[in-house]
């Protein structure tokens, strides 16, 4: 059956293809192509298809905006607000899980539990749980003897209440995937280690981190690629505003706002593409220093 | 010995302690969608209602028709996701167990793009669905997503680890190719199956930004669209946002609970995030 390829065999493979590459290049793969081409268009009318000019004046616009310069800066202060702690944080809850524990399910699903549920919906949650009067946060927060916070209001707390949501609705998945790179340890280095005397916290350093460390790169990235694309929770959050005096524009939410709302298709294209740079890249460093420096087992 | 033991109460502590901040967001909702107005906004909290207010939930019907707004989700995930099980099917066949001119080509190009983010697809697509006359129709909520490049890898990796001896066999019994994959590879896909229908569901009923732009009519709305337009409708009445946020939520947290060993499973194998 898998014989050399015949034009008999193409015909029969497209057909099996075609429902498939029908919508994959309609909806993905065009739309790839068509997105880079925008992002250059100067004078057009979409409708219709016609583009008068073209040119790199967008990119030159989007980095003279001063909104577009802090829709960046924000995105990047955002991961770097989650990335480290969501690590350190589902890493800690992993190995404690993964130390022959009871009850490894009944955590691990509760854990998990906001990875399923709907952004919006857990953002209008948590914009409960913020605020500033009758919020449950203030209220514990008040045990402590601090001050109620406009978490919501406040341009100074509205990054760090986005930061808080974000990590606690990412924190299930990182686990579990923490938890498969655990479990595919080999038990025999341990064994090994144990015999030769080696404390819990040298093994933890010299032989889980390291042996680890595939798992760690694949989340960090992945943790990477999607806070660069933040965009339901802020909507939800600040109910359709990108919190108070742009405090969480992010790049996305700065495309859907010239794109949706103002109807600068082609300004939101190569904003868009900025996006898709950026997440090239770090996909780039991924396959490219993931090979050379992570330890593979 | 009394050491460990000490450690071992020690990370059961500070897991219990995780556990509760991970739930607290859910019972205060439901808390909260069961109270009634005055016991709402109160400090200290109230967190067991004196009785149960089940009226906010009606009350938050008739504010918004989220009725409609979670039958359209049904109808939405539900045709999206056979829809992309049947074009993941027949296209990972093709790419498993035929061989043909330009598969190398195309297979790479498929991968290449999972590279993009999908807010890049955002304008072009919304061009071509106003073209087709497409925008505010069921059609556009659901045809853009019934094909995916991350199912069709998956299931192929699969369908390449059923053995090949089993379509010899069937071809010597005299049944056809499209037969032999509907009944022999199919079901013995069954977990790889599962696991990208699950995926397609949770992401499909969770799904805001496309449903946000390409639906402008009440009618159209799906459940998280609804949701986000309510906290406009419903104002400061927190009882009726929650009661709202639990239908849309409560559905998939069902679902976790029936399918979690699916899920997990399906999401540790393949590292994906929704």
């Amino acid at each position: 059956m898998m014989s050399e390829p015949t034009w008999k065999s193409t015909f029969k493979a497209f057909l099996y293809l075609l429902p498939a590459l029908l919508i994959l290049i309609i909806f993905n793969i065009y739309p790839i192509i068509k997105s880079f081409l925008m992002s250059f268009y100067i004078d057009f009318d979409y409708f219709n298809n016609v583009v008068y000019e073209r040119g790199v004046r967008n990119f030159i616009h989007l980095f003279q905006d001063p909104n577009f310069i802090k829709a960046t800066l924000n995105t990047f202060i955002f991961v770097v607000g989650v990335v480290p702690i969501s690590i350190i944080l589902s890493l800690t809850i992993a190995l404690f899980l993964n130390s022959k524990i009871k009850f490894l399910g009944f955590f691990r699903t509760i854990y998990f539990l906001p990875f399923v549920t709907s952004v919006v919906a857990v953002a209008i949650v948590w914009s409960w749980i913020f605020h500033s009067d009758y919020g449950l946060l203030n209220y514990f927060l008040g045990w402590f003897g601090i001050d109620p916070i406009n978490w919501l209001t406040d341009p100074t707390y509205a990054m760090p209440a986005l930061i808080i949501l974000s990590i606690w609705k990412g924190l299930g998945f990182n686990i579990i995937i923490f938890l498969a790179g655990l479990q595919n340890i080999n038990q025999q280095y341990y064994l090994a280690a144990q015999v030769d005397g080696a404390s819990a916290w040298r093994r933890f350093t010299n032989m889980t981190l390291p042996l680890l460390s595939p798992t760690m790169f694949f989340v960090s990235i992945i943790s990477i690629i999607n806070g660069f694309k933040v965009f339901d929770e802020i909507f939800a959050l600040f109910n359709g505003k990108p919190g108070p005096a742009n405090s969480t524009l992010t790049v996305v939410y700065y495309v859907y706002q010239k794109f949706y709302e103002e109807y600068e298709f082609s300004l939101a294209a190569a904003a868009a593409f900025v996006l898709f740079i950026i997440v090239f890249i770090f996909t780039l460093v991924q396959l490219i220093i993931g090979k050379k420096f992570v330890h593979y087992d | 010995m009394i050491k460990s033991a000490l450690t071992k109460t020690t990370i059961y502590f500070l897991l219990s302690v995780g556990a509760i901040l991970m739930l607290l967001p859910f019972v205060w909702m439901l808390s909260t969608s069961l109270k009634a107005p005055n016991e709402v906004m109160t400090m200290p909290p109230v967190w067991i209602p004196s009785e149960l207010n089940w009226s906010n939930f009606t009350e938050a019907l008739s504010v918004a028709p989220f009725d409609t707004y979670f039958m359209n989700s049904v109808v939405v995930t539900v045709l999206s996701t056979i829809g992309e099980l049947i074009t993941t099917i027949l296209a990972a066949y093709a790419f498993a167990r035929i061989n043909f001119y330009g598969k190398e080509v195309i297979f790479a190009v498929l991968l290449g793009t999972m590279m993009v983010p999908g807010e890049v697809l955002l304008i072009p697509n919304f061009v071509t669905l106003s073209n087709l006359g497409w925008i505010d129709t069921y059609q556009a909520l659901i045809v853009p997503w019934i094909a995916s490049v991350f199912a069709i890898f998956l299931l192929r990796q699969f369908f390449l680890g059923i053995p090949k001896e089993l379509s010899f066999a069937a071809k010597v019994d005299g049944c056809s190719e499209f037969r032999f994959l509907w009944y022999v590879m199919v079901p013995l896909a069954k977990p790889a199956l599962i696991t990208v229908a699950l995926l397609k569901v949770i992401n499909s009923w969770n799904a805001f930004l496309w449903p946000l732009i390409v639906t402008n009519s009440q009618e159209l709305r799906t459940l998280p669209v609804g949701l986000s337009a309510f906290t406009t409708e419903a104002g400061v009445k927190y009882e009726l946002l929650m009661a709202a946020s639990s239908m849309v939520v409560l559905p998939m947290i069902i679902l976790f609970f029936i399918m979690q060993k699916h899920i997990i499973a399906g999401v540790s194998r393949t590292g994906l995030k929704g």
